[in-house]
């Protein structure tokens, strides 16, 4: 295994997707001269020619709307979306066309399409474009949302969507862009809908997924060191959601905390949380903490988004709390 | 409102009606006939059928539109691609779908064209490549686009070239998605005709009072599409305007924006009784209603005696009293289907859980073991 960032790991299985189906082509704005806003797709267009990498107009709901078209032909397009915030412009072939085609028509039609798209706050990109709308798409029966926090889990996990034949939003994280891990050779495909056990613990599981995945292992290094064991889930998959992972973590650990880079009301955490009382009620020793981004657009001014976005720092104090408030003894 | 069927000779107030051009096989022009009068007769079926509640959620008729639907259809190749709004029970009629089948989607039964998943506005067939009536205005107009973008990966342009069509009511034009579409489809140089079905009313909306460029063909202007105008009341001008306009996105792979002038014969959908409209406007759109004036055009040229008409509107009822026969016998869905179109492709942790019930798979109250 070679560690590579993130980036190239989203690059390497576009590029063993082309190769492998002839019916893989790539849609988006300024993916192909440009070689992507973030350089996910560079490369590609010289490798692949105009046919199978196609630069769009500014039109998100044209040609998201153009790749459904094209899907239920057969194709299997993989859409860019510049940054998660334009696709509300192309919301609504999103949620009343992608994710309804198939049901709604009885099963004939099925609209294999990935749509991949970075989302996250941290880069003084200002409010309008540092959002975490997750759970706009995770809220959606009829698409799939998957928000790989490690560049395997990228690779594999955009292999596994392109491949599959529903519409799977793809969703990446501009602060993970340049994070490096090492990626298995060959084609190592990821079950969507099943969340990993990152680091097994004894004392307190933190549920999380994408960025904050990074967040949650480092804290874990952190804290061991005190004897404090955590257990780190990442949900990798946010629709379908794997509750019974979550679940069987929290009733061994009897604590648990989400962190989430959404904002807190109605958020991941909030069906995290909603889950363990179902599922883990009788196992918990305290209720269960969400650490989430404050509730403002975010701004602009760096000492304001530190303040708005959570940190390692956000995520310790909690624990602490949490340990605590039940009796925690090393 | 006409029913063909019971009309009665208007005693030569009629205006004269031109003759059929040559060349028109008379079988052809009587079979244009007959698909018309059974959407006619369909969708004044529907109606009724609404009205006593065997047709639920939102049913709109294309009374008025029979003429524009069979000359779209009568141009459009079973190898192409059709795209429509939720007008559309007409369109998959003519496009070849079993009435009964439709008529089931509109009870919402499992023989139903969609299985009884998308009723009246999402009428679905892989066969007939009708690829869906779309309920979202404008929702239809980026996939059919999408769709003409696949075309161009397989096959070559030419006379035997699979086309998509996509048509669109006149208010649509307004929308963004129709906006963007055309411009992706000029310059991708797509092989699509995108049909504006202009019957002046979008919902109460005038089109005057709805559209800057208010003569809908020119608004393909900015993308440099070009466009038609065509009196959407004759079936033949339409089916020859589409035939060309299709022939263009085969041969050529450009596309083409037609704009049918069109009536609709009764408010927007069945319960809205379209009070807004003037007296003069809706004894204009009846005057011209294209179903009894295509069947006084075969009749005054002979192709068609009253017997032989008379033969086709009973055959339309007993096609349509079967299609409800069919509807009614089909079973209701069940709730064990609920699930069964979640995913095409099954996925781990599916959520398909009923109102009220658990979740996580663990019975309520979870029960406490030692840890």
């Amino acid at each position: 295994m070679t560690a590579i960032t993130y980036r190239q790991a989203l690059n390497d299985a576009l590029r063993s997707e082309l190769l492998r189906d002839e019916n893989v082509i790539l849609l988006g704005e300024e993916i192909g001269l440009f070689e992507g806003s973030y350089k996910i797709t560079a490369g590609l267009l010289t490798e692949f020619g105009p046919r199978r990498v196609l630069d769009t107009p500014i039109a998100e709901e044209g040609f998201v709307g153009a790749a459904i078209g094209a899907a239920m032909l057969g194709m299997r397009p993989v859409v860019e979306i510049m940054t998660l915030n334009f696709s509300l412009i192309a919301i609504d072939q999103i949620v009343n066309h992608a994710a309804k085609i198939h049901g709604m028509f009885g099963g004939q039609s099925s609209v294999p399409l990935v749509i991949r798209m970075p989302g996250g706050g941290g880069q003084q990109l200002a409010a309008t474009h540092s959002q975490n709308l997750e759970v706009w798409y995770a809220h959606i029966p009829g698409l799939k949302v998957v928000a790989p926090s490690s560049p395997a889990d990228a690779k594999a996990l955009l292999v596994a969507a392109i491949r599959d034949d529903d519409p799977v939003i793809f969703l990446e994280n501009l602060a993970l862009y340049n994070t490096q891990g090492e990626v298995p050779e060959g084609n190592h495909v990821v079950e969507i809908g099943k969340a990993s056990v990152l680091k097994e613990g004894r004392d307190i599981s933190v549920i999380t997924y994408s960025r904050s995945t990074t967040v949650a292992l480092e804290v874990a290094r952190q804290l061991e060191s005190e004897g404090i064991f955590l257990e780190v889930v990442d949900l990798r998959s946010l629709r379908p959601l794997d509750r019974e992972t979550v679940c069987a973590s929290v009733r061994k650990t009897g604590r648990a905390v989400v962190l989430e880079d959404d904002w807190l009301s109605y958020g991941i955490g909030a069906e995290i949380s909603a889950t363990l009382m179902e599922g883990a009620f009788d196992y918990l020793d305290a209720p269960v903490r969400r650490v989430a981004a404050a509730e403002v657009p975010l701004p602009y001014a760096k000492p304001l988004e530190n303040a708005a976005l959570p940190t390692a720092k956000d995520l310790i104090r909690v624990i602490r709390e949490q340990l605590d408030a039940t009796g925690f003894t090393r | 409102m006409v029913d063909p069927a019971k009309q009665q000779d208007p005693g030569g107030k009629r205006q004269p009606v031109p003759p059929f051009p040559g060349g028109e096989a008379p079988e052809t022009l009587i079979g244009y006939y007959r698909q018309m009068a059974l959407i006619r007769r369909f969708e004044l079926t529907a109606d009724q059928m609404y009205k006593r509640a065997k047709i639920g959620g939102y049913c709109h008729l294309n009374l008025g539109e029979e003429a524009s639907v069979v000359g779209l259809m009568a141009a459009l190749k079973p190898r192409d691609y059709l795209f429509t709004n939720y007008r559309d029970h007409g369109y998959a009629l003519a496009r070849g779908m079993e009435a009964g089948a439709v008529m089931a989607e509109l009870f919402g039964k499992t023989t139903g064209v969609s299985k009884g998943r998308g009723g009246s506005m999402h009428l679905f067939d892989t066969e007939t490549r009708m690829l869906g009536g779309y309920g979202i205005v404008g929702g239809q107009i980026p996939p059919a686009t999408g769709a003409a973008l696949a075309l161009t990966y397989r096959g070559e342009p030419g006379p035997e070239a699979e086309a998509v069509m996509c048509q669109l009511g006149d208010g649509t034009t307004n929308i963004g998605a129709f906006h963007e579409s055309l411009n992706l489809a000029a310059v991708w140089h797509l092989p699509i005709v995108y049909v504006i079905i202009n019957n002046g009313l979008g919902m109460a909306t005038t089109v005057k009072a709805a559209s800057g460029e208010p003569e809908l063909y020119k608004r393909g202007c900015s993308y440099r599409i070009p466009g038609e105008r065509v009196d959407g009341n004759d079936v033949l001008a339409v089916r020859d305007a589409a035939t060309r306009a299709l022939e263009r996105a085969r041969m050529e792979r450009e596309p083409f924006l037609l704009e049918l002038l069109s009536s609709r014969l009764r408010g927007h959908s069945v319960v809205d009784p379209a009070r807004y409209r003037s007296r003069q406007d809706v004894e204009e759109a009846q005057e011209a209603d294209p179903v009894p004036a295509f069947r006084a055009r075969l009749l005054d040229s002979g192709l068609l005696d009253e017997s032989g008409a008379q033969q086709i509107d009973t055959e339309a009822r007993k096609q349509v009293e079967d299609a409800v026969a069919f509807a009614d016998a089909g079973p209701d869905p069940t709730p064990d289907q609920l699930f069964d179109y979640a995913y095409a492709t099954p996925v781990a942790n599916s959520p398909n859980t009923l109102p009220g019930e658990p979740v996580t798979g663990i019975p309520h109250p979870a029960k406490k073991e030692p840890r």
